[in-house]
């Protein structure tokens, strides 16, 4: 089962959560879940279009009291 | 997804500019593209190291983003050079002008680079003034 890891990006601006994500995605293995939080919510606009365009997996956003929960999957 | 290069030209010691240039640079580091940045005129000084004066604000954003936890815009040009194929090239003129010994300048600083050379590698990228 691959593991999910937390990226903690509340309280940070554009594109610091981001800069979080990638730096764990970098660490990951294929197929690891990670999920960013973000109290930005550009953040949450800006990183499934990331997602998507370097091909990883975007999974899901929810929000949940001004914090939104970004999941990615590493696809590569 | 097609990549191209982005060339990304600092002259502004200003934070906001500062900032911008570094986003961009940054994001477009991660995203695939290559990366270069010119630092010269009053944006080379805030590269030195142990340099710790804060560049002043352009206007109300400056002083807004002052209290907020943005991300550092040396952070986000180190992470530029470390997480994707980023670049960061000091003038060799304002090195000179500003007397700045190569040794002096943040670790992610590459060589000093002149013109010349500057506006070859621009010659087939887009290129983003700050």
């Amino acid at each position: 089962m691959a593991e999910i890891k937390i990226v903690d990006g509340r309280g940070s601006f554009c594109p610091g959560p981001l800069m979080e994500l990638i730096v764990v995605l970098k660490s990951s293995q294929i197929g690891d879940v990670i999920e960013v939080l973000s109290t930005d919510k550009g953040s949450a606009n800006d990183i499934p279009e990331w997602v998507h365009k370097v091909g990883h997996e975007y999974i899901s956003t929810t929000e949940d009291a001004g914090v939104w929960h970004i999941r990615v999957r590493k696809a590569k | 997804m097609a990549s191209q290069k982005i060339c990304v030209v600092i002259v502004s010691g200003t934070r906001e500019r500062l900032q911008m240039a570094a986003m961009v640079a940054s994001v477009a580091a991660v995203s695939g593209h290559e990366v270069v940045v010119f630092l010269s005129m009053n944006a080379l000084p805030f590269f030195v190291k142990d340099q710790s004066e804060p560049p002043p604000n352009e206007g109300v954003m400056g002083r807004l983003m002052e209290g907020k936890n943005i991300p550092a815009f040396k952070t986000l040009l180190e992470h530029a050079a470390a997480l994707g194929d980023a670049r960061i090239l000091p003038c060799s003129m304002a090195m000179d002008v500003l007397g700045i010994e190569p040794q002096t300048l943040e670790p992610f600083v590459g060589e000093a680079t002149g013109l010349t050379k500057f506006l070859d590698e621009a010659q087939d990228g887009q290129v983003w003034t700050f």
